[in-house]
């Protein structure tokens, strides 16, 4: 390992950020979470059900990411390795909803025809 | 750089065997923080095709889905709660990346003793985490609830809740052991003379991913 490479890892762990930082976002999933269970305890439901739900999930995996596992200081080469792959996963997850919704479709007209 | 004088021009095995242990580096992280990231990523794709595969049966399903919010409620003190056990898990699993996230704070202080103790709080929080979700299976086994059956619904629902809460709580029972493991370790000062207790950001990233990924079944499987 070369002794350049060792300053340039040196000065990136060296993250101190202040306590109230975390303190300040642990509140803030702590709010979040209490958002997406009021969400049931209301009983909201259908279109601003499911979008309050994926609104808040998205907010607080954003948080833990960003600032938890500090990916928000990390370099640009370890955020795309790490956050590009599952964008994969869109396309795998409507793949499978078309999918999913012919199979229930079938099912409807098989099993009226019983 | 020095990556160009390592290169070695000739081909074959030895170009071969050149190539892949020449001092070539894309990331300016220490390779246990990289590999830890890699595998976090793997992981990811592992808990996605349970949840997409749990999004396959549950639309695909003719029979009714049991809903989630009954079927976890709880009598307390007389009062009926929906969902209580799992927003009191959420609150745990929260609260435990909270203390985490203040460990790998004091670890690169390098303030030991609060990095180690913290960590040991996280690991009780995840093991008091377990303890409710063994609560929540036992109470769903006794009222019948198996993988291939359940008296609530579809059939699918008992496998897609054994499936990925049991995965999920491996996971987190893993990682009381890493934490506990790790936390013991800086207490008795194995990486004293290593200077950096980068370790504990390593194994901080595991933690925050469990809590994570509970993020994600909390609002598909409990919440949608």
């Amino acid at each position: 390992m070369s002794s350049n490479t060792q300053i340039q890892s040196e000065t990136h762990t060296h993250q101190e950020h202040p306590v109230s930082l975390y303190l300040k976002i642990w509140l803030l999933l702590f709010v979040l979470s209490g958002l997406s269970y009021m969400v049931d305890y209301m009983h909201l439901e259908g279109l601003l059900r499911w979008s309050l739900i994926l609104l808040f999930m998205f907010l607080k995996a954003g948080l833990i990411i960003s600032i938890f596992m500090h990916m928000m200081w990390e370099r640009m080469a370890l955020i795309c390795a790490i956050l590009l792959p599952p964008l994969c996963l869109g396309v795998f997850i409507s793949i499978m909803a078309i999918e999913s919704k012919y199979t229930f479709f079938s099912r409807l007209i098989f099993f009226s025809h019983n | 750089m020095q990556i160009n004088q390592a290169m070695d021009n000739s081909n074959g095995i030895k170009g071969l065997v050149a190539d892949w242990s020449s001092d070539q580096e894309t990331f300016r992280v220490s390779w246990g923080k990289a590999m830890m990231w890699i595998f976090l990523l793997s992981d990811t794709f592992v808990f996605s095709c349970f949840l997409i595969a749990y999004m396959v049966v549950r639309i695909s399903t003719v029979e009714p889905w049991p809903n989630a919010s009954e079927v976890f409620a709880l009598e307390i003190g007389g009062q009926h709660m929906p969902l209580i056990l799992i927003a009191i898990m959420t609150f745990v699993l929260i609260t435990s990346s909270g203390t985490m996230a203040m460990a790998v704070n004091y670890g690169y202080r390098k303030d030991k003793v609060k990095a180690g103790v913290l960590m040991l709080v996280t690991a009780f929080l995840g093991l008091s985490f377990v303890g409710m979700q063994a609560f929540e299976w036992t109470k769903l086994i006794s009222e019948g609830v198996r993988p291939w059956a359940n008296p609530f619904g579809a059939e699918q629902f008992g496998a897609v809740f054994f499936m990925i809460t049991g995965f999920h709580g491996l996971h987190v029972s893993i990682g009381v052991i890493y934490l506990a493991t790790v936390a013991i370790k800086i207490l008795k000062g194995h990486y004293d003379h290593h200077g950096s207790y980068e370790i504990v950001e390593i194994s901080g990233l595991y933690w925050h991913f469990v809590d994570l990924v509970w993020v994600f079944i909390f609002a598909f499987f409990y919440l949608w």
